[in-house]
């Protein structure tokens, strides 16, 4: 989905296949001389898991919610920051170590704006976007348990 | 009404989604797993730790004290991990 705002576009995408990085960052800067700064975020299925050797993980999601969820977020980041475009892109299906999962692109005049909200929503992302991680080892296959510093990391962003 | 599970939650009741129609007694999020913990050993199980399981109403992340009455959809799930 992608919203109507002329100045910040958000486009919001959940996906089987995956995504080229060069070519998000053209869409979200064509016809564009006010951005200054694009920050990319790349997720990439990584092997080494806590001593475990990862095969592949399956990634389930909440069709609508996760949708609803990142849009919620990414309005809230263009709301925080002078936001000239936003994209987050989120893969789902069975992938193997190397293999890109998740894509954030934040538009900006200038880098700090940019940084700073690729950052929040990622965060946002890994602990209230209803995706779930399902391993497969060696030792058999097991849900992704959640890590309590992704919560910390989340928690700074609470305005006081 | 109609529920959603996911992950774990969704191999331990043994399906994605049904439609159910609680009780009136029933109100909010935390009865309703009191309740539908009561139907089978197989909610039983995905209920056991009910502080871990996260709720969403109509697609909005909720609270287990939350009301459940006009809700047209809620779902069950673990703690999330995309990313």
């Amino acid at each position: 989905m992608t919203s109507p705002v002329a100045t910040c576009p958000v486009t919001i995408r959940i996906q089987e296949d995956d995504f080229d990085i060069a070519r998000e960052i053209a869409i979200l800067t064509k016809s564009r001389t006010d951005i200054g700064a694009v920050v990319s975020f790349s997720g990439i299925c990584r092997a080494d898991e806590d001593s475990s050797k990862v095969a592949a993980l399956t990634l389930e999601h909440y069709p609508g919610m996760a949708e609803d969820e990142i849009k919620r977020h990414a309005d809230e980041a263009v709301s925080r920051w002078p936001l000239n475009g936003v994209t987050v892109i989120h893969r789902v299906g069975r992938f193997v170590p190397g293999q890109n999962i998740v894509l954030v692109l934040t538009a900006s005049q200038h880098r700090q704006a940019a940084f700073q909200a690729a950052e929040f929503l990622m965060d946002y992302l890994k602990t209230n976007a209803p995706f779930w991680k399902k391993e497969e080892s060696a030792t058999g296959t097991g849900w992704v348990e959640a890590h309590a510093r992704d919560d910390e990391a989340t928690a700074r962003w609470t305005k006081s | 009404m109609k529920v959603k599970y996911f992950a774990w939650v969704r191999e331990r009741v043994g399906k994605a989604e049904e439609t159910i129609e609680p009780p009136a007694t029933v109100r909010t999020v935390e009865e309703l797993i009191a309740w539908l913990s009561g139907q089978s050993e197989a909610y039983a199980y995905a209920f056991e730790k009910p502080k871990v399981i996260r709720t969403a109403i109509d697609h909005a992340h909720v609270k287990s004290d939350a009301v459940i009455t006009g809700a047209r959809e809620i779902a069950f799930f673990p703690p999330m991990t995309g990313g």
